[in-house]
């Protein structure tokens, strides 16, 4: 899901960087605000989750590779605001010292996986576990479908991204300047390998951490 | 020991378990992630190099590119190394800066 730098045209990776940056503002601000001083470890912990799970590379026999993000289980454990900032430094660091991932992207990427991962996770599992007890069922089982569905959004606007380069910038003769396959191509092919495979995996990090945390120091889960 | 610091050593084995991320696509022939191609795979796929594309497309030479030390063995045992060492290389990195922002960006303490 990282989309490396070319295959998005100046016109859409400077909107995703003009529509991410204020994310960013909102989320610096927000974590000055609302972040307890013992969730301020988890932070670095957090970051560092998502960036080594993003390695899991899984395969799809004879087909492609995709990996879980760790967005949810990050927006579950410290709030959406704190997923947007963890995965983003993620994802800079990725495309800085290993190339995986865009430095034009960046913005696309960090909306993409960090914001709506971070948001979509968050009230998703808000929408489910809400009212029941920390150490419910409902709370994994919630904790599984957010993290299922914020990692398809991710796929979707992913696709869609790349999906409309061939209708935003052409040469004069009519050839896609930037990536070549249409809408048609781009989203079934990134929204159906998270629907069939990466979509689990997400769920699975995702459940299975909850789960220790609802045995080991339920706090973390708040109320 | 702490929550936190069994966490931290969750992370660490996560760290020597990477290569997996590696072994697993070989072992059942999956080529990599969709729409991450570099140009010669984007030629073959589409029957052309778009122009826009070629100008930025690998303009930022990465100094651990693809997870993979500079000039580390192409053999899967080497590829292997070269994955973890990133992997800490990587951990270091977004933990260290996530510590500096967290400086910058929580000033004020809440319980």
């Amino acid at each position: 899901m990282h989309i490396p730098d070319g295959y998005l045209g100046p016109a859409t990776y400077g909107t995703m960087y003009a529509i991410t940056v204020p994310f960013w503002a909102i989320a610096a601000h927000k974590l000055n605000k609302t972040l307890k001083t013992r969730q301020v470890p988890y932070l670095s912990l957090g970051a560092a989750f998502s960036f080594v799970i993003m390695m899991f590379n899984l395969p799809i026999v004879g087909g492609t590779t995709g990996h879980a993000t760790g967005a949810t289980l990050i927006a579950i454990l410290l709030g959406p605001w704190a997923a947007m900032i963890a995965v983003s430094v993620a994802l800079i660091i990725q495309a800085l010292l290993f190339g995986d991932g865009g430095i034009t992207a960046l913005g696309a990427n960090c909306f993409n996986m960090g914001v709506i991962g971070g948001l979509a996770g968050y009230g998703i599992y808000r929408l489910i576990a809400v009212g029941s007890d920390i150490k419910s069922a409902r709370r994994w089982i919630a904790a599984a479908v957010a993290a299922y569905i914020s990692l398809n959004l991710s796929a979707l606007v992913t696709g869609i991204e790349i999906g409309i380069q061939p209708m935003l910038e052409k040469t004069p003769a009519g050839q896609p300047l930037y990536s070549p396959f249409p809408l048609s191509v781009a989203v079934p092919a990134m929204v159906l390998e998270h629907l069939v495979v990466f979509g689990f995996a997400e769920a699975l990090v995702t459940a299975l951490v909850v789960k220790y945390f609802q045995k080991s120091d339920p706090s973390m889960l708040g109320a | 020991m702490t929550n936190l610091k069994k966490m931290w050593i969750a992370i660490g084995i996560l760290v020597i378990l990477s290569p997996l991320g590696i072994i697993l696509p070989k072992l059942f022939n999956a080529e990599g992630a969709w729409g991450e191609w570099g140009l010669d795979k984007i030629g073959k796929l589409a029957g052309f190099v778009p122009e826009g594309m070629k100008r930025i497309r690998e303009r930022w030479k990465a100094p651990l590119s693809d997870y993979g030390l500079p000039g580390q063995s192409g053999a899967l045992g080497g590829q292997s190394i070269g994955y973890v060492v990133s992997a800490i290389i990587g951990v270091a990195f977004v933990a260290g800066m996530m510590y500096l922002l967290t400086k910058l960006l929580v000033r004020k303490k809440n319980k």
